[in-house]
């Protein structure tokens, strides 16, 4: 582990209580999740009581303060509970859907919203992509027209997570469709707003959480919904996927090296021709082989929150790390399938819900095809 | 109400441990440790009257290495108030009473609350024994405890064979706690972040003026014999005579 970066007695003391909740709570019911397509939305209040929904906010709405490496630890823990959808439902409403609320959201917006989010009383989800606009977000279409101190919004949202559990969106609409990247806002939106509908979507992975097709029809919202200033969403929702795509990071390499553990350990209890499999060269190979993509990408994420704790724009290698872990987590989900044979290709086996799992991470938070373009830009070509 | 617990440093049960070769002790290499399971049980009781009884404070003794800081700030961020750490190497349960003791006079808590043994060298003395060096009442294998309102007596459950038992004392006394008093929480992060600003202070055994000679060495430790592969048998005859003739159990 990054002794620098994870220092003193509190991480330490931290770790272990994320760790005896995801023990307690989350692994044991693990399938269950996913049988169910969600996981059980009073774990948020368990949460929240804990500390664990506001690690970077402001203590003035209920936060810790504290650095990068808090969430760092949090991630990698909640990774440890085998339900990939039940660590992306957290990370959307720690990191992905309230961030430009705490930056830039008003006074009585973060009061009203913020508070009992990291409470874990109520649960948000991010409204960004559309059908005909993914990683290309500028092309999305939602339209908020203004009516005197309303917004009336009308559109739809596409893949969004946790659509059955919000009880608010932070949602992307166009609010001026002639002024290009500054006629976008983003806006709260209350799930019991009349005009408001959802459709739940059949994902191949990522089962233990909610995922929906958003419907707006004449939704109605006050204008002072609006985070920051009219005009600036796409700009404050860039800043907001950063954070998206290095949680995305932090939790896929530790379910990748909690999935290697397993593999580890079934092949040592599992006897082939008289001996177990861990004894034959050609296993060990395939474990060393996993680890040192583990570690590299593991340490490129470390590397990416050091970053981002001195202060510095971490936006290229961000973009690396999730180009790299999600490749790296593909890679290491097919090889312990293959080596738990026919239990890997069960539901049951951590290896075959990891193969169906890691496959969104070189998706979701844009795709790797965006983040070799973005460092394409940065590079000058 | 002032109540003092003790919180052993010890291995985590999930651990495995090794025997050294030379049989005087384990291997303490990559040991993770852990508050002992019975005194964290013992601080979450503790933290419980304290959220009752209004006023109260809850004083943590560990005794033993300076690392053993670790578990004293576990149980501060459990929600403890503050610490003491007396700096001493292995004790035998005597050494600890005596010692325990002696906080006592200092410290002259109402109650003190102990996990009814460590589960590294499981002696199961040093509550029985600090009762007897203070002159007080003891309930030991605490499944229940109540206060009475004025919190001048105790009343304790205690699991024993067929049944239940309840004794009733006055306090102060020393109760030690069995597993089933309650589930201890887990360290909520401002309750880890408050932990740092907490008093922790140390004491070296030495300067308690204590007799801590130890009564019990440890003259050998092993490990169990380790289990043999098993055989399969070819028919239930030939079961039935192993058991008869090699395993001698029918």
């Amino acid at each position: 582990m990054a002794a620098d970066l994870f220092s003193t007695p509190e991480h330490q003391l931290f770790r272990d209580t994320v760790r005896k909740f995801v023990e307690e709570e989350l692994a044991p019911r693990a399938r269950e999740f996913d049988e169910q397509g969600h996981f059980d939305k009073s774990l948020y209040k368990k949460m929240g009581a804990l500390g664990m929904l506001g690690l970077k906010y402001d203590p003035r709405w209920g936060g810790a303060g504290l650095d990068w490496s808090y969430t760092a630890i949090m991630f990698e823990e909640i990774a440890r509970g085998d339900n990939a959808g039940v660590t992306m439902g957290i990370s959307v409403h720690t990191d992905m859907a309230t961030p430009s609320l705490h930056a830039f959201g008003s006074d009585e917006l973060r009061t009203r919203f913020l508070i009992p989010a990291i409470e874990g009383a109520t649960v948000s989800a991010i409204a960004v992509t559309e059908p005909d606009a993914g990683s290309d977000v500028a092309a999305a279409k939602t339209r908020a027209v203004r009516d005197g101190d309303t917004w009336v919004i009308n559109g739809s949202k596409m893949y969004i997570t946790n659509a059955a559990t919000a009880d608010w969106l932070c949602l992307l609409a166009v609010t001026d469709p002639e002024a290009g990247y500054g006629g976008f806002s983003q806006i709260i939106v209350p799930t019991d707003t009349p005009g408001f509908s959802y459709q739940l979507l059949d994902k191949i992975g990522n089962r233990g959480s909610d995922t929906g097709l958003l419907f707006f029809e004449d939704v109605r919202v006050p204008v002072a919904n609006t985070i920051g200033d009219i005009g600036r969403g796409f700009q404050q929702q860039m800043m907001q996927f950063q954070d998206e795509r290095l949680v995305a990071c932090l939790s896929a390499n530790a379910g990748a090296e909690r999935l290697w553990e397993v593999t580890k350990k079934y092949c040592e209890e599992r006897v082939v021709f008289g001996k177990p499999l861990s004894k034959m060269q050609v296993t060990q190979f395939k474990f060393v082989e996993m680890l040192t993509q583990i570690t590299a990408a593991r340490e490129l994420a470390y590397e990416c929150v050091r970053r981002r704790l001195r202060g510095e724009d971490a936006t290229m290698d961000i973009s690396m790390a999730k180009l790299f872990t999600g490749r790296m987590t593909r890679y290491v989900a097919d090889e312990c399938i293959q080596l738990h044979g026919g239990f890997g290709y069960m539901r049951e086996s951590a290896a075959g819900r990891a193969f169906v799992d890691t496959r969104l991470i070189s998706i979701g938070g844009g795709a790797d095809e965006v983040m070799i373009q973005y460092v394409a830009r940065m590079l000058g070509f | 109400m002032k109540i003092l617990v003790t919180v052993k440093r010890v291995p985590d049960p999930e651990t495995s441990i090794k025997v050294k070769p030379d049989g005087t002790g384990i291997v303490t290499d990559n040991i993770k440790w852990v508050v002992n399971p019975f005194d964290e049980i013992g601080v979450e009781e503790a933290l419980r009257i304290k959220e009752k009884v209004a006023g109260s404070e809850v004083v943590l003794v560990s005794i033993g290495d300076k690392v053993a800081q670790e578990q004293l700030r576990t149980g501060l961020a459990m929600g403890a108030d503050r610490a003491i750490l007396v700096l001493a190497d292995d004790l035998d349960p005597l050494g600890v009473a005596r010692v325990l003791a002696k906080l006592v006079d200092d410290e002259k808590p109402d109650l003190i609350i102990m996990g009814k043994q460590a589960i590294d060298d499981d002696s199961n003395a040093v509550g029985q024994m600090l009762a007897e060096l203070l002159g007080w009442p003891q309930g030991t294998f605490a499944s229940q405890i109540e206060l009475s309102d004025d919190q001048k007596s105790a009343s304790v459950t205690r699991e024993v064979d067929g049944g239940l038992e309840t004794l009733s004392f006055p306090l102060p006394g020393v109760i030690t706690a069995d597993l089933r008093l309650n589930e201890p929480r887990y360290a909520s992060l401002p309750g880890i972040m408050k932990a740092r600003k907490k008093e922790l202070k140390e004491i070296p055994v030495a300067d308690l003026g204590v007799d801590v000679t130890p009564r019990v060495t440890i003259t050998k430790m092993e490990p169990p014999p380790s289990r043999e592969a098993g055989k399969i048998v070819a028919s239930v005859e030939e079961l039935v005579n192993l058991l008869h003739t090699e395993a001698k159990v029918i």
